[in-house]
């Protein structure tokens, strides 16, 4: 019976397997693999999510402290490597982890739309007449694909703003990172856009948190009440913490108003490390 | 004395797989205690007394056992009952008034045959990669000689539930088939009698599903559609298995 059902109904592949790429590329060649990979670097840049914000509250202990935590990050490896080594290869991990975790997005999402063709009553999107209530499906595991390019397009304006200094001109001090947040956040539409943007990304952290545990795998019956909890958890913190910034700024609590040190790039640096020092 | 309600049957006709479909809208007056398949029995005979067309779908067991009656109703597969197969939802989940839109299976790997029944072979295609036996085994070894711990006998069964319906993609926003495979992966994976081929069967059925189905990206809308519960945990051993089976060294797996 098996014979003739197979002649009778063979439904055409939705895609045609491609020859096999060496161990372990190959795991990469395979959705499932692929998601191991956006779990991997979602591991590493959740994490990266975390100690920035972290990283970010000495913004709290004033000017000084916020330069010296910038020159700590410079001078990471101690003597050991030149300056800025271990800064660059720590951007060279998370710009590597990016791509890969976007481009792992990019293709899955194109697979899941190629097996969905016909699949509703308008081309494209997967839908039935009879109004789908979404019943495990939350906001955030529906809007993945669109909180993710809000946060690859919010890191891109957040970079050029706060590390290129593209925009605030002659306001940006390269060293002074204090004083380019402050000046930065202050304007009313970019405090704006901060806060959307990270609500984007505590969104998408919501669910590719609690995600990360099924795609490796990491299933514990014993323990799997605690993987929403602990998601949550996780995306609130940053949440709390990257908020707190741009509305600080705003509400004047991080301003430059009782600022000891001249603001410019030479003796103000030199300023900065002295009251450092003085810690 | 039974009830009977008045609702509005809006169903998907299509005449073949290249076919554009629309719906067609019968009222209808149902007794609360038939089935809601019954219901549409019923509506066939009208229809065939009108010498029109009946409507095609798909049914054998009526107990919730064969898996072949699946149809979206009201954008929930197999309807609004949980943990309940289409052939065995009644009329008395609906209400005097209601309008109930049916709709076929939908994903690409699953193209419509006629109206409300769709080709599910695909999920065949993933049995099949799995491998079966077909050479003379012997006799039947005795019953208890190969010990199975309780929980894992337990775990196997609750995979080995799985009717193949479908539903699990149907609910699917990615029509990913992970449900299915991961139930049918998973029942075998947890016992001492599917150990010899885990690794090359995890991996075959991972491949074929992956060349008809989505990519799984962990919404859970498949648990919620699946008439016998399979958990979501599957998911996960497949997920975890699949990759183990890429790195595993197959002349040691024996060995553990
Ligand atoms: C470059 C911009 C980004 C894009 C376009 C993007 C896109 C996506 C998409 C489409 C998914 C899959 C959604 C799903 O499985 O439901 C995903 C998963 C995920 N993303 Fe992102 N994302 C981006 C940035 C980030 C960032 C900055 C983080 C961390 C702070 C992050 C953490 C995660 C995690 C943890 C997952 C879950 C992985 C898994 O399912 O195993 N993503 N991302
Ligand atoms: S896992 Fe559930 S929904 Fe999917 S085919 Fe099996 S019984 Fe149907
Ligand atoms: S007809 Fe067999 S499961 Fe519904």
């Amino acid at each position: 019976m098996a014979q003739s059902t197979r002649e009778r109904y063979r439904v055409d592949p939705v895609r045609t397997r491609r020859r096999a790429w060496p161990f372990p590329l190959n795991i990469y060649q395979s959705a499932v693999g692929r998601k191991w990979v956006m779990a991997l670097t979602g591991i590493g840049l959740v994490g990266f999510a975390l100690i920035h914000m972290v990283g970010n509250l000495h913004v709290y202990e004033g000017p000084a402290r916020m330069y010296e935590y910038a020159e700590t990050l410079r001078t990471l490896g101690g003597g050991l490597v030149p300056k800025s080594f271990v800064l660059w290869l720590m951007r060279l991990g998370l710009t590597g982890m990016f791509a890969l975790h976007l481009h792992a997005a990019i293709t899955l999402k194109d697979m899941s739309r190629h097996s969905s063709d016909n699949a509703g009553l308008m081309s494209g999107a997967k839908k039935y007449a009879g109004g789908r209530d979404h019943i495990a499906a939350t906001y955030a595991s529906r809007t993945m694909r669109w909180t993710g390019p809000i946060i690859a397009l919010y890191l891109l304006f957040h970079l050029a703003d706060l590390t290129w200094g593209w925009w605030l001109g002659p306001d940006f001090i390269r060293g002074d990172p204090y004083h380019n947040v402050a000046t930065s956040l202050s304007s009313l539409p970019v405090a704006i856009l901060y806060v959307v943007a990270n609500a984007a990304l505590a969104l998408h952290i919501f669910h590719g948190a609690w995600s990360i545990f099924q795609s490796l795998g990491v299933n514990n019956p014993r323990y799997n009440h605690l993987r929403r909890g602990l998601a949550a958890g996780i995306a609130g913190l940053i949440l709390i913490g990257n908020l707190s910034f741009p509305i600080l700024t705003q509400t004047g609590l991080i301003s430059e108003d009782n600022r000891a040190c001249p603001i410019n790039d030479s003796d103000g640096l030199v300023c900065l490390a002295e009251e450092a020092e003085g810690h | 004395m039974s009830d009977t309600i008045s609702v509005t049957v809006k169903v998907w006709r299509q005449n073949g797989p290249d076919s554009p479909g629309g719906f067609e809208t019968h009222p209808q007056q149902i007794s609360i205690d038939a089935s809601f398949l019954e219901m549409l029995d019923l509506l066939n005979e009208q229809l065939n007394d009108r010498g029109e067309e009946p409507i095609v779908f798909e049914s054998d067991c009526r107990e919730g056992i064969c898996g072949t009656c699946g149809v979206m109703i009201n954008g929930r597969a197999h309807g609004p009952q949980k943990a309940t197969a289409t052939c065995q939802l009644h009329m008395r989940e609906f209400a005097d008034g209601d309008e109930i839109v049916i709709e076929p299976f939908r994903a690409a790997g699953f193209p419509v045959i006629r109206d409300l029944a769709v080709d599910r072979s695909p999920l065949d295609h993933i049995i099949e990669s799995g491998g079966y036996i077909s050479v003379g085994s012997g006799a039947a070894p005795d019953a208890n000689l190969t010990p199975v711990p309780k929980d894992a006998a337990e775990q196997a069964f609750d995979a080995a539930a799985c009717i193949g319906c479908g539903a699990c993609v149907a609910a699917c926003p990615n029509s990913a088939a992970q449900l299915f495979t991961s139930a049918k992966v998973g029942h075998m994976a947890l016992l001492p009698q599917g150990q010899p081929e885990r690794w090359s069967r995890t991996e075959a059925m991972v491949d074929v599903m992956e060349t008809y189905f989505g990519s799984c990206t962990n919404h859970g809308e498949c648990h919620e559609a699946c008439p016998k519960e399979i958990s979501l945990d599957f998911i996960a051993y497949l997920n975890r298995d699949y990759v183990r089976a890429k790195v595993k060294n197959r002349a040691l797996s024996g060995q553990r």
